[in-house]
C-alpha cells in the first residue's frame, strides 16, 4: 500500500477493482464501511463476479476476466478527453511535458525493439530524449507530438467505451457511469482509493494492470494524498514482510536486486542502481544505493566483508536467469533438482498444474516440509483416490516433516498491508514436537557450517563466514534478528557535514536510514525497515493509537518503513509552493523553514518548494511516470493482451498480429505451452478465488471454519447452468487440459454470461480452499486444473483466468 | 434469580407475579443488525459456537453459501444470502444474519407448557433454560419466526440467549463483539434506534427510498432489529416475515380463551359432580332408545325431497 488502512477511511470514492476486501479482508474492509458512514464516500466494485464486496457497493460493474487493462485504458481514455485531471498535479508531479526518444514507437500492440524469437525486447528505445546537459528535455507546453501527454493521448485514444464493451463485456453506460464517478476525483479536494489484490496479480499481464491503475491515479491526482493511492491488500500476515526482506529469488532485503552474472564488477553493480538525477536539483534518492549494500553485506558477514573485498561482493550470488517459483518447478520438472526445502509453502496446492508438480515432486530425492500443519505437498505421495490418484510404490522421494510453531506461538513483527511492523508476543507454548522456524534454521545452519570448517568445499567462504553473533547459536532470538535487520552502528558514526560530531555511538542502534553509512562503520538487514527498533528501543511494539489531526496518523502505534511514513509521496499531497491541496485532510506542509505536518514528511525535511524538488524522490526524475521507461517487461504504457487461455481467436485491440493475442514478452516454458487448451474443447472461462470462511489451504484443517464451507463447490451462472441442465446441489466435473475436479454446484446469478467479441462466454468461479487433507470434506486441489504461466515481471501465475470445460457428473 | 443483574419479568406456565424492585436504568436493550453494512463473512456465528461452546456437524454444501443451511440446536445463528433482481435490472446479494429476535411479547415463552423453560427479563432478553424445558416443541408453534431447534440428542430446545450472561455483565453479545464492518452493534434500544434512524438517512442518500427499521409491531417489537435496504419488502431477505404475529392458537390457548376454558373445566366438572351426586349415574333406558327412533324417522318424513344433506341447497 502506499497508504494505510486505515487511511482508506478518508476515501470520497473507493474502487475495488482486481480484489475483493469484503471478503478476503473482512478486517481491513471496516475502513472502507468507514468512509461510507462518515465521509459519504460511494463504492465502486468492477469483477467478474458480483462479490460480497459488491453486496455493499453503489455501484458494481461487471467484467470479463483478464480484460482490466482495457477497462482502466478505457478510464484513461475519459480523463483525458473530458479533461478530468488534476493540471496542477500532472504538470508539476509527473512526466507528462517529457520529450521521448524519437526511434520508439508502438504499432498493432508491439513497440519497438521487440525479438519474437526471444520473446523479449529491447528496451533502449524505451527512454527520454536527453539534452546536453544530461537533463530530460521537456515541453511544458505538452505541445510536443513526442511528449509523453501526446503519446499517451494517442496510445488509449484507441481505448473508446465501444471497445472496453466489446473486449470487456461491461455495458457502455455502466462502464461510462464508472469514468464520471472516478473523474469527480480530479478536484484538488476530492479523493479515491483504490483496493486490489490478487485479482490484479495473477494474470499474465498483471503488473501492467496494477500500473494502468497508479496512471489513472496519478492523472486525478489522487496518489501521495489522504484517502487516495494504490492499496495492494496483501494475503498472508507477513507477505508483505517477506517482499521486504527479499524472499524473492530475484532480491535482496529492502528491494536492492541482485546482481545478474553479467555484472561481476562492483563499481558497475552499484552505478547501474545508484541513479543520478535527469532532471536539475532532484534527489534522486537511490544515490545512498551503496550505504545500504555495504550495511546489508556488514550485517550477513560482519568483520569478513571488507572494503578490499568489495564488502564481500564475491559472496553473492550472479543470477544467469530468475529463480522464481516457476522456473524452480520447472527445472524440478527437468529432474535438474535433488532435493527441496519447503517452508511454510505448501506447492501442490499453491503453484500451477497439480500434475506438473507432483511430477516434479517425485524427481527429488529428498523433501523437507517445515509446517504446523500436514499440508498436501507433505502427503503428494499418498494414494487419496480421485482427489490424488498416485502409485506411491512409484515414488521414491524420502520425505522430512519437521512440525513448526505458527505465527501465534511466537514473538517477532508481521507487517501489514500498509507497511506496519507491528510486534506481537507469543499466545501459546507450540504443540509436540513443534519447534520455531528460527530454531530449526538455525540448527540446519549450525550442523552446515560444522560441515563446512571440517570438510571444505568448492567455496565455504559464504557459508563459514557467516556472521552468527547470537547468544544462542542454535537459536537466535527474534529480538536478536529484529535489532540486526533494523542496524546499529559498528563504530562511531559522524554528522557529514562536521565530523567531530558524533550522532552515533558504537554499538548503538540506528534512528533511521539516514544514519546508513558506506564506509563499513553501519550494519542493517533491511535498509527500509531501519530504526524499528531504534535507540529508544523497539518502536514496533508501540501502541499508542491517538490521532490528534483525527485523519489516522497515529504514528506512535507500531512502525511504519520507510521512515515511519504512513502515506508514501506525501509531499505530492500540497502544491508546488507547498500548500495542502485539501486542507481539510492536510498531511504535511511546508512552514517557511520545514515540512510538518501530520505524517512524516516523503521529501527532503528542510528543502524549500521554491527549489523545484520533485515528490517522487525514488525517481531519478523527481516525478511520477507515465511513460513507464524500461521497468516493466511488456513497455512504457500498459496495453490490453488477452490471458493465455482466452476465448478469443485475435486480441480486439490488435487483430493484425497473432503474437499480440497474449502477452508477447511473459515466458512461457515449451510443455507448458502445450498444455494450454483451446477454447473449441474448453468454452469456459474460469477464475479462481478465496472465501472469506477459510484462510488459502490452512483452515480446513480448523473445525470452525469447516463447518462454515464444509465442502467444495464451484459456481456457475444461470445461463451455463440452464444450458447443461445443472440445479443447484448437482455435481459437476470442471476440466482443463491439465486435469480435472468434481464438486457441487452453486448456481447463481452472480456470474453471468458476458460477451466476448461478441460472443457469450461462460464465466466458471472456482473457490480454492479445498484439498485432500484436513477437517473439511475431502476435495481436489483447484490448481490441477491451472496452466503454468506467470506475470511477464513478476511471474505470478495467471490463475485468474484460464479456460475449462463444465459438465454435470 | 437466574443471575443476580437480571431479573425474570415473565416465566413459562408461571402466573407468580413478576419482581418488581429493580428497573433496568438504561431500558430495554437491543440487538441492531445493519443487512446493509453486512458482507456476510460469518464472524458471527464463529462467534457464536465459540462463546456457546457449540460445535455443529460438518456438512454438505447443499448449493448455496449458507452453511450450515439452517439453524440448528449447534447453530444458533446463520447467514442467509438472498439473490434479488430489483426492478432497474441490477443485481442485490441480500445478506441477512438470521436468529432469535427476542420479542418483546414472546409467542415461543407463550405457547411453553413447561414451568420456568422459557423466561424474559428485564432488559427484553427471552431466554431458554433447558433444564425446565420437556422438549414439546410448543415454542416452535410459537415462533412467528421459525428460530427454536429441537435437539436431536437431548430433546430440548435450544436458540440464540443475546448471549445474556455476557450482556449480564455488561459485555455485549459474541457476535457484536466479532462484527468486522459494524454491522452488528448493541446497545439500549433507544440508542439504536436512533443509530438506525441515521442509518436509514444514509441509505434514502444512496438512492434505498424504502430503507428502514423492522421492529415488528406484531409482536410487541423486537430486541433484535433490522435495517433494510427494503423495508417494505422484508421477505426479500430470505423470508423474513412481513408482519409477524404470534399464531392464532397460541392466543387462543394461552390468551383470551384461557381463563375461560379454565372456568368452563371446572364448571363441567363441577356440574357432573353435582349430577352424580343428586340424580346418580345416567343410564339409557329401552324406552328412551325406542322414542329416539321415531323421532329420527319423523324428521326423515317431514324434510322435502332432494335434501338428504344440505349441499345441494348450496349455491
Amino acid at each position: 500500500m502506499t497508504n494505510h488502512w486505515v487511511d482508506i477511511k478518508n476515501a470520497d470514492i473507493v474502487l475495488i477493482m482486481g480484489g475483493n476486501a469484503a471478503e478476503a479482508h473482512p478486517c481491513g474492509f471496516k475502513w472502507v464501511t468507514e468512509a461510507k458512514a462518515h465521509n459519504k464516500a460511494r463504492l465502486i466494485v468492477v469483477d467478474p463476479r458480483f462479490t460480497r464486496s459488491a453486496s455493499v457497493a453503489d455501484l458494481y460493474v461487471p467484467i470479463r476476466t483478464g480484460t482490466d487493462i482495457a477497462f482502466l485504458g478505457g478510464v484513461i481514455s475519459y480523463l483525458l478527453s473530458e479533461d478530468k485531471i488534476q493540471h496542477e498535479y500532472v504538470r508539476n508531479y509527473t512526466d507528462l511535458s517529457f520529450i521521448v526518444r524519437e526511434d520508439f514507437a508502438f504499432a498493432d500492440g508491439l513497440y519497438s525493439g521487440y525479438n519474437p524469437a526471444k520473446r523479449s525486447y529491447d528496451k533502449s528505445t524505451w527512454d527520454y530524449e536527453y539534452g546536453p546537459d544530461g537533463y530530460v528535455k521537456a515541453d511544458p507546453a505538452l505541445a510536443h507530438p513526442r511528449c509523453v501527454y501526446q503519446l499517451m493521448k494517442t496510445h488509449y485514444a484507441r481505448y473508446t467505451p465501444e471497445m472496453v464493451e466489446r473486449v470487456c463485456g461491461t455495458p457502455k453506460e455502466k462502464f461510462l457511469k464508472v469514468c464520471e464517478m472516478i473523474g469527480s476525483t480530479a478536484t484538488p479536494t476530492r479523493a479515491m482509493t483504490i483496493m486490489y489484490a490478487l485479482g490484479w496479480t495473477q494474470h499474465s499481464v498483471g503488473s501492467q494492470m496494477i500500473r494502468c491503475g497508479a496512471m489513472m491515479q496519478l492523472l486525478l491526482g489522487n496518489i501521495g494524498v489522504a484517502g487516495g493511492g494504490m492499496n495492494a491488500l496483501r494475503g498472508h500476515s507477513n507477505i508483505q514482510g517477506l517482499t521486504d526482506l527479499g524472499l524473492m529469488s530475484n532480491l535482496l532485503p529492502g528491494y536492492i536486486t541482485l546482481p545478474g552474472e553479467k555484472e561481476q564488477d562492483y563499481e558497475k553493480y552499484v552505478a547501474a542502481r545508484a541513479f543520478k538525477p535527469l532532471r536539475p536539483n532532484q534527489l534522486s534518492y537511490w544515490q545512498n544505493f551503496n550505504k545500504f549494500y555495504v550495511s546489508l553485506m556488514k550485517a550477513w558477514w560482519g568483520d569478513a566483508a571488507t572494503r578490499e573485498n568489495n564488502w564481500a561482493y564475491d559472496y553473492l550470488p550472479k543470477l544467469d536467469k530468475g529463480y522464481d517459483m516457476l522456473q524452480t518447478f520447472e527445472l524440478m520438472s527437468q529432474g535438474k533438482m535433488n532435493g527441496f526445502i519447503c517452508q511454510g509453502f505448501n506447492p501442490l496446492a499453491a503453484a500451477p498444474n497439480k500434475a506438473k508438480m507432483t511430477g516434479g515432486l517425485a524427481k527429488l530425492k529428498f523433501l523437507v516440509i517445515m509446517d504446523p500443519l500436514a499440508t498436501e505437498t507433505s502427503e503428494f505421495w499418498r494414494n487419496y483416490g480421485e482427489h490424488n490418484d498416485v502409485d506411491p510404490s512409484k515414488i521414491q522421494t524420502e520425505i522430512f516433516r519437521l512440525p513448526t510453531s505458527c505465527f501465534a506461538e511466537e514473538d517477532g513483527a508481521l507487517v501489514n498491508s500498509g507497511r506496519w511492523l507491528q510486534w506481537h508476543w507469543k499466545g501459546a507454548e507450540p504443540p509436540g514436537e513443534a519447534r520455531t522456524d528460527l530454531e530449526i534454521m538455525g540448527e540446519l545452519f549450525t550442523r552446515l557450517r560444522a560441515l563446512y570448517k571440517s570438510g571444505g568445499g568448492a567455496f565455504p567462504d559464504p557459508i563459514v563466514n557467516l556472521y552468527w553473533p547470537y547468544a544462542v547459536a542454535k537459536s537466535p532470538s527474534p529480538e536478536e534478528l529484529a535489532k540486526e535487520y533494523s542496524g546499529r552502528a559498528l563504530k562511531d558514526v559522524t554528522d557529514p557535514k562536521n565530523p567531530t560530531q558524533v550522532i552515533r555511538k558504537a554499538g548503538e542502534q540506528l534512528a533511521g536510514f539516514g544514519e546508513l553509512r558506506d564506509d563499513g562503520s553501519t550494519l542493517s538487514g533491511c535498509w527500509l525497515y531501519c530504526g524499528a527498533w531504534g535507540p529508544n528501543g523497539n518502536l514496533m511494539a508501540r501502541r499508542d493509537n491517538s490521532d490528534p489531526t483525527g485523519i489516522g496518523q497515529t504514528l506512535n502505534w507500531a512502525y511504519s518503513w520507510p521512515a515511519n511514513r504512513r502515506v508514501m509521496y506525501n509531499r505530492a499531497s500540497c502544491d508546488p509552493s507547498g500548500k495542502p491541496f485539501n486542507p481539510d485532510r492536510k498531511l504535511i506542509a511546508w512552514n517557511g523553514t520545514a515540512w510538518t505536518g501530520a505524517d512524516v514528511p516523503d521529501y527532503k525535511a528542510d528543502e524549500d518548494p521554491s527549489l523545484g524538488m520533485g515528490p517522487f524522490i525514488m525517481n531519478a526524475e523527481g516525478v511520477a511516470r507515465f511513460f513507464g521507461r524500461g521497468n516493466l517487461a511488456e513497455g512504457p504504457f500498459p496495453e490490453h493482451y488477452e490471458p493465455f487461455e482466452t476465448p478469443l481467436a485475435r486480441n480486439p485491440l490488435s487483430p493484425a498480429q497473432e503474437q499480440t493475442l497474449s502477452n508477447p514478452a511473459a515466458r512461457v516454458f515449451k510443455d507448458d505451452r502445450a498444455a494450454f487448451g483451446k477454447v473449441a474443447e474448453f468454452p469456459h472461462v474460469a477464475t479462481t478465488y478465496r472465501l472469506t470462511e477459510h484462510f488459502h489451504y490452512w483452515t480446513k484443517h480448523v473445525r470452525l471454519n469447516a463447518i462454515l464451507q464444509p465442502e467444495q463447490f464451484v459456481e456457475i451462472g444461470e445461463g451455463l447452468a440452464k444450458e447443461l441442465g445443472i440445479a443447484s446441489g448437482d455435481r459437476v466435473k470442471v476440466s482443463s487440459n491439465r486435469g480435472f475436479i468434481k464438486a457441487v454446484a452453486v448456481v447463481t446469478k452472480r456470474l453471468r454470461t458476458l460477451p466476448a467479441d461478441g460472443k457469450p462466454v461462460h464465466t466458471v468461479g472456482i473457490p480454492i480452499h479445498w484439498g485432500f487433507t484436513g477437517l473439511a470434506k475431502p476435495g481436489f486441489l483447484a490448481n490441477t486444473l491451472t496452466p503454468v504461466v506467470g506475470d511477464g515481471n513478476s511471474q505470478t501465475p495467471e490463475f485468474k483466468s484460464f479456460l475449462v470445460k463444465v459438465e454435470k457428473v | 434469580m437466574a443471575l443476580q443483574s437480571l431479573d425474570i419479568v415473565r416465566r413459562s406456565a408461571t402466573t407468580t407475579p413478576e419482581p418488581g424492585v429493580r428497573q433496568p436504568a438504561v431500558g430495554p436493550v437491543a440487538k441492531l443488525i445493519d443487512t446493509t453494512k453486512c458482507i456476510g463473512c460469518k464472524a458471527c456465528q464463529v462467534a457464536c459456537m465459540e462463546w456457546n461452546d457449540l460445535r455443529d456437524e460438518i456438512g454438505t454444501n447443499v448449493g448455496v453459501y449458507d452453511n450450515p443451511p439452517d439453524l440448528t440446536d449447534a447453530s444458533w445463528t446463520v447467514m442467509r444470502f438472498a439473490e434479488y433482481e430489483n426492478p432497474k435490472g441490477d443485481l442485490e446479494w441480500l445478506i441477512r444474519k438470521d436468529g432469535c429476535m427476542h420479542c418483546a411479547d414472546p409467542g415461543c415463552l407463550k405457547a411453553c407448557p413447561a414451568p420456568g423453560a422459557i423466561v424474559q427479563y428485564s432488559n427484553g432478553i427471552v431466554d431458554f433454560h433447558e433444564e425446565n424445558c420437556i422438549g414439546c416443541g410448543y415454542c416452535i408453534a410459537g415462533c412467528p419466526f421459525d428460530i427454536p431447534r429441537i435437539s436431536k440428542r437431548d430433546k430440548k430446545a435450544y436458540k440464540c440467549t443475546l448471549c445474556s450472561d455476557r450482556v449480564a455483565v455488561g459485555l455485549e453479545p459474541a457476535c457484536i463483539k466479532a462484527c468486522p464492518t459494524g454491522a452488528l452493534v448493541f446497545g439500549t434500544k433507544e440508542d439504536m434506534q436512533q443509530h438506525a434512524a441515521e442509518r436509514v438517512a444514509d441509505l434514502k442518500s444512496r438512492g434505498f427510498e424504502q430503507a428502514g427499521l423492522y421492529d415488528p409491531p406484531g409482536v410487541g417489537g423486537t430486541h433484535v432489529m433490522y435495517v433494510l435496504h427494503h423495508a417494505d419488502q422484508p421477505q426479500l431477505y430470505a423470508g423474513l416475515a412481513p408482519d409477524p404475529h404470534i399464531s392464532a392458537l397460541v392466543g387462543l390457548w394461552k390468551g383470551a380463551s384461557k381463563p375461560w376454558a379454565l372456568a368452563l373445566m371446572g364448571l363441567t366438572a363441577l356440574a357432573g359432580f353435582f349430577h352424580f351426586v343428586r340424580i346418580g349415574r345416567n343410564r339409557i333406558e329401552d324406552r328412551d332408545e325406542a322414542a329416539a327412533q321415531q323421532a329420527l324417522e319423523a324428521a326423515r318424513r317431514s324434510a322435502p325431497p332432494g335434501s338428504g344433506g344440505t349441499r345441494e341447497k348450496r349455491p
